[in-house]
């Protein structure tokens, strides 16, 4: 999946921002104040810049343009758009993400959900080693689960293979054509559901105890207090999570182009969005329509979240 | 709360630090008084002053090639990385000429990738550095492929004329007396090694979409009719008989589960190989070195292989194609052109290299200095278990191999093959369809970039 990593960056800076404006003190000591507020954003401000900023409007000026093999650069104003929204190839890996995330998310939050609640219930080391184990998969780099995965799935030297071959049956090849979708869906909640645990986790830690005294003495069953208290009190996590899955989920790339070479052609240059942007760029020479998918897929995303953050704006409070 | 003070005034720090030691290290590395001159070498620079040509190129014996050429040359100095092999270099190389910098001086490339970046004037033209003076050592139809009109754009090294590599036991073990010599006999013999509850016969992998264009052109395809010196037509030809033909012969085999479609090079096939899972491998002359690279042909498949012709469609009007071959070619961004071209002309031309790369089979050499030499003619190849393959399969293979027309897309088109192949191998399109779905496909896409259809 992409890098989630970069959402609360964004959200940190937003904060460091608001606290500049000056106080109602004395004017010298605002400026001060001010300067300081500046030196310590400065380091982040220019990676901002001249990582994030400046690409995206080089990408923008780039996708106005079109540039032919026969016929050169162009002006092409807003066609690229138009084209992206009619090419089969955008709206099919388009289709796929989508499909990929109604499942994969509900999926992956539903394990982290019933793995963190487990362990709020129980104590000790057991719990200290199970967190741990949950989470370690996350803390393994993308790229290496999805290798691992590669070889755990392959027809030749992969567990699977050698258990079916003990009962004498056929192995299915989890990245044939009609099982890639399953075997993609086992290594993104593998990676990240541990993630997801620790957010819940660490929002499940934060409720004051003194409320499930209350609710016991009241009567009220370990099960009741899961589902009656626990949940609706960490659903503001909960639409965080879902908001970086579908963000992550959407612009699906890492675990498909990885898996990709041994999947027998089943990934193809225009799996997902993502994969189909740097096919086009880096392959085919397109950088301005390849610019062009990369910002209607981020359209596309973020009228995603904007309608998810509508249906769920009474629920979770993060973000109002 | 102390904690977090400390940190907060570290972290900026630490950060600023880093940065520093980023640009610190750039500058170390262009510091020179000169133009850059690349040191991320993977070889041994011989003569420290001279001037290096940045080389990318991926064959297997390329570290003994480049000290050959260094140590025979003291006016310049070959630098070389290998930067992937096949696509993998064409995405480097295509990203450097779409940003001009970042480019080798010479790039190696296949046959069929010269014409793409020569339409984008990636390439420099090598006549004026006398790529004519080793013209001689060329077939006709080896500097054909290299040139266009009067322009020469790269120095050929190899070819890749195609045959039928078989495994010995599988056909022993299965009754088969001798290689088919049509498709149509290799069709019955792989029916009926499946029947016997054999191996799959073959292979239809997606990712070799340069194979299938071979098999297609073999059988009177002609998919591409394009010229440089007139830029902005082409003529597209993937909806023919011929390779609506090919397409249904492969489709069928693989949906009858006679043949393997699993794609070519990675582990689990290179173990097939190993293991005995395919009986015939439809590959190039090159094919046995990249496979003894991987471990193919020692220990248990040792001395399992052979070779025999190509299967032909018409047994009495055999046709010759061609998979891979590659070539050095200058860039339009190398900064000292001629002494790049002294080096795409030199590198892997000397008879030490040219003598390795046979002996390995790593190449089938285009030097006709080798291809006519009595070592080289009558040598016993240790992969078939002495068998005299030059003399007998590949020497007349590539002398009646005719040349092939590429497009400046072959990219693109590859990739829209390979999509259809891999609907072939499951059952999900038709031969006939997949080619009018490819014919499509390309027809919109020629002209998305400019190209008038002929």
């Amino acid at each position: 999946m992409a890098s989630i990593e970069t959402p609360p960056t964004a959200l940190s800076a937003g904060a460091v921002v608001p606290d500049t404006p000056a106080a109602p003190g004395g004017r010298r000591g605002s400026a001060r104040r001010h300067w300081v507020g500046w030196f310590f954003i400065f380091p982040f401000l220019v990676v901002f810049l001249a990582f994030l900023v400046a690409p995206l409007v080089y990408a923008a000026y780039l996708s106005l343009y079109t540039k032919g093999l026969a016929t050169g650069t162009t002006f092409a104003g807003i066609d690229n758009y138009k084209r992206a929204f009619t090419d089969p190839s955008f709206l099919h890996g388009l289709w796929f993400v989508l499909k990929f995330s109604l499942v994969v998310i509900p999926l992956q939050v539903l394990v982290a959900l019933a793995a963190a609640l487990l362990l709020d219930e129980i104590a000790g080391r057991l719990a200290r080693v199970a967190r741990l184990v949950i989470f370690l998969p996350y803390a393994i780099p993308v790229v290496l689960g999805s290798l691992m995965w590669g070889f755990l799935y392959s027809p030749s030297f992969g567990p699977i293979e050698q258990i079916s071959t003990l009962f004498n049956v056929q192995a299915p090849f989890l990245l044939s054509q009609g099982n890639i979708f399953y075997g993609l869906l086992n290594v993104v909640t593998w990676q990240w559901a541990g993630y997801y645990m620790i957010i819940i986790y660490a929002a499940l830690q934060g409720i004051d105890t003194s409320i499930y005294e209350a609710a016991r003495t009241d009567g009220a069953t370990a099960r009741q207090i899961a589902f009656r208290i626990k949940i609706p009190l960490i659903t503001p996590a909960m639409a965080l999570i879902l908001v970086f899955a579908l963000i992550g989920t959407l612009q699906f790339f890492v675990e498909p182009k990885v898996l990709g070479p041994i999947a027998n052609g089943t990934v193809t240059p225009d799996f997902t969005p993502n994969i189909y942007a740097v096919t086009l760029a880096l392959q085919y020479a397109q950088f301005n329509y390849a610019s062009a998918i990369s910002f209607s897929l981020g359209f596309v995303v973020f009228v995603a979240v904007a309608i998810f953050m509508f249906v769920t704006r009474k629920r979770g409070s993060l973000f109002t | 709360m102390r904690f977090k003070t400390t940190l907060s005034v570290v972290a900026p720090v630490v950060l600023a630090l880093g940065l520093a030691a980023c640009s610190g290290s750039d500058d170390g590395g262009s510091s020179g008084s000169t133009a850059a001159k690349p040191t991320n070498c993977t070889n041994k620079i011989v003569k420290e002053d001279a001037p290096r040509v940045l080389v990318w190129a991926w064959y297997p014996n390329m570290a003994k090639v480049v000290d050959n050429f260094n140590n025979q040359h003291t006016d310049v100095q070959v630098c070389w990385t290998n930067a992937g092999q096949g696509q993998d270099e064409y995405s480097k190389f295509q990203t450097a000429v779409s940003a001009k910098k970042g480019a080798p001086d010479v790039v190696m490339l296949e046959g069929d990738q010269l014409v793409g970046f020569e339409i984008q004037d990636a390439l420099v033209d090598l006549v004026p550095y006398g790529a004519n003076d080793v013209k001689k050592n060329f077939s006709e139809g080896a500097w054909k492929d290299v040139s266009q009109g009067d322009k020469v754009y790269a120095a050929p090294i190899d070819g890749g004329p195609m045959a039928l590599i078989y495994r010995t036991d599988v056909f022993a073990k299965y009754g088969i007396t001798k290689p088919p010599a049509t498709w149509a006999e290799y069709a019955a013999d792989a029916a009926k090694v499946k029947a016997a509850g054999g191996p799959p016969f073959g292979d239809f992998a997606s990712n070799v979409p340069a194979v299938t264009t071979a098999l297609m052109i073999q059988k009177g395809a002609t998919p591409f009719q394009y010229d440089l010196s007139d830029k902005q037509n082409i003529g597209i030809k993937v909806d023919d008989q011929a390779t609506k033909d090919v397409l249904n012969y492969w489709a069928d085999l693989s949906t009858k589960k006679q043949i393997g479609k699993e794609d070519q090079f990675t582990t689990d096939y290179v173990a097939g190989m190993v293991g005995g899972k395919y009986a015939t491998y439809v590959s190039a002359a090159w094919a046995p070195g990249y496979l003894t690279g991987a471990g193919v042909g020692n220990g248990s498949s040792k001395g399992k292989f052979a070779v025999a012709p190509l299967p032909q469609w018409d047994a009495a009007s055999p046709v010759s194609v061609n998979w891979g071959g590659s070539a050095f070619a200058v860039t339009s961004q190398a900064s000292d052109k001629a002494a790049a071209a002294k080096v795409a002309l030199g590198l892997y031309a000397d008879e030490a290299s040219l003598t390795d790369g046979w002996k390995t089979q790593t190449i089938f050499p285009l030097n006709q200095t080798v291809l006519k030499s009595d070592d080289f003619v009558n040598a016993k190849v240790d992969f078939f278990s002495g068998q005299t393959a030059n003399k007998d399969i590949y020497i007349p293979a590539e002398n009646a191999y005719k040349g092939a027309v590429y497009s400046p897309f072959t990219v693109y088109y590859y990739a829209q093959l390979q999509a259809q192949i891999v609907k072939l191998n499951a059952g999900q399109t038709t031969g006939d369809k997949a080619a009018t779905d490819l014919q499509a496909a390309l027809v919109a896409y020629a002209k998305t970039q400019g190209f008038t259809i002929k």
